[in-house]
């Protein structure tokens, strides 16, 4: 699929590429710190979170699922599905970056959809080390210093909301999600979730009605196993499996 | 207390879909239908997400200055603004409406 001699392609143009994603990203970390602050987390917790989760998504749903008054497992196990994504990224990487056994422990962490699509898109494999690498350093030292700043500022800030940082948690789902949203199938998922999501919000307790929603998933793809003959469906599914290439 | 429980369930669980993906075998995760709904199920919780940050103040649906501040967002993604405006512009436009209405 790719060829792994000649890339072609300069170490510093894959460095510049890594940084410009590490950097722009890493930065929105101060949004996370001030909306996790502002949900009632300590400097000490939503730290500790950016330090050993890692991964932005869930770590938005978790501190809004519990400030939402959500049980605390309920929220993890949103937060946990939606990492869950991270595991077929790990896929794809461990067969692009050919990492020695004992090193993947250590790269695990930085296993995200930013590393995953800046190394994706490289060329060769030393290209797709390089990028990984450094878009994972610098995402990982920056969103966790931003994280803290934010934290610590929230207090400064005062009243988080008349800033409008209750809407960086949203914004930052949409921006996730809108690349997602490219064929009928994706976009029937989300709206059922969000009706799902919305409709159910005032009748079950806090973090469950995610939870509901997220059988959209499921169930669309049965609806579209029973609408396409069996042969038909699996030729689709084929079709569609490289999209996450991105 | 009860915050640090989800914390931790929360990172050894993230950590662990983390490295498992880089130690399955290929071929394991590789079956079609577990792709799609890999695919489908973060489209399910960003959506449902989105929805409720935007309209939820605790077990009650509103619509508040939020919703003037996520239509900035898609606009700004419409026009394939990167990342960082995309959430400034939701911050920016939600706290404008919000000191116009007081």
């Amino acid at each position: 699929m790719r060829s792994e001699e000649g890339g072609g392609k300069p170490d510093a143009a894959v460095v510049r590429d890594a940084l410009g994603v590490g950097v722009a990203v890493g930065l929105s970390g101060f949004a996370f710190g001030v909306t996790s602050a502002g949900s009632g987390l300590t400097v000490l917790q939503t730290c500790a979170l950016s330090l050993l989760v890692f991964t932005g998504a869930s770590q938005f749903a978790l501190v809004g699922a519990l400030a939402g008054g959500g049980n605390p497992l309920t929220a993890a196990a949103g937060a946990f599905f939606l990492g869950v994504r991270n595991a077929f990224y790990g896929l794809r990487l461990s067969q692009l970056l050919a990492l020695p056994r004992a090193v993947r422990p250590f790269a695990a962490q930085w296993v995200i959809d930013e590393t995953t699509a800046v190394a994706l898109a490289q060329p060769s494999r030393r290209s797709v080390r390089i990028g990984f690498t450094v878009t994972g350093l610098t995402l990982y030292v920056l969103w966790n210093l931003t994280t803290l700043l934010g934290a610590v500022g929230a207090e400064a800030i005062g009243d988080t909301d008349a800033w409008g940082l209750d809407a960086a948690g949203p914004a930052v789902f949409l921006a996730l999600l809108a690349p997602m949203l490219k064929t009928t199938t994706e976009r029937a998922v989300a709206g059922a979730a969000v009706l799902l999501g919305l409709g159910l919000l005032p009748v079950l307790p806090a973090g469950v009605p995610v939870l509901v929603a997220a059988l959209a998933a499921p169930a669309a793809l049965y609806m579209e196993g029973r609408r396409a003959p069996k042969s038909a469906g699996r030729m689709k599914a084929d079709n569609d499996a490289p999209r996450d290439d991105r | 207390m009860n915050i640090w429980i989800a914390i931790g369930a929360t990172a050894v669980g993230c950590y662990a879909v983390k490295l498992i993906g880089l130690l399955v075998p290929d071929g394991v995760l590789e079956r079609p239908l577990v792709k799609r709904l890999a695919a489908l199920l973060p489209v399910a919780l960003l959506a449902a997400l989105t929805a409720q940050q935007t309209f939820a103040d605790g077990p009650v649906l509103v619509v508040d200055a939020r919703v003037a501040g996520l239509a900035a967002a898609a606009v700004a993604l419409l026009l394939r603004a990167p990342f960082l405006l995309v959430v400034g512009a939701a911050v920016v436009v939600t706290a404008g409406v919000r000191a116009l209405t007081g």
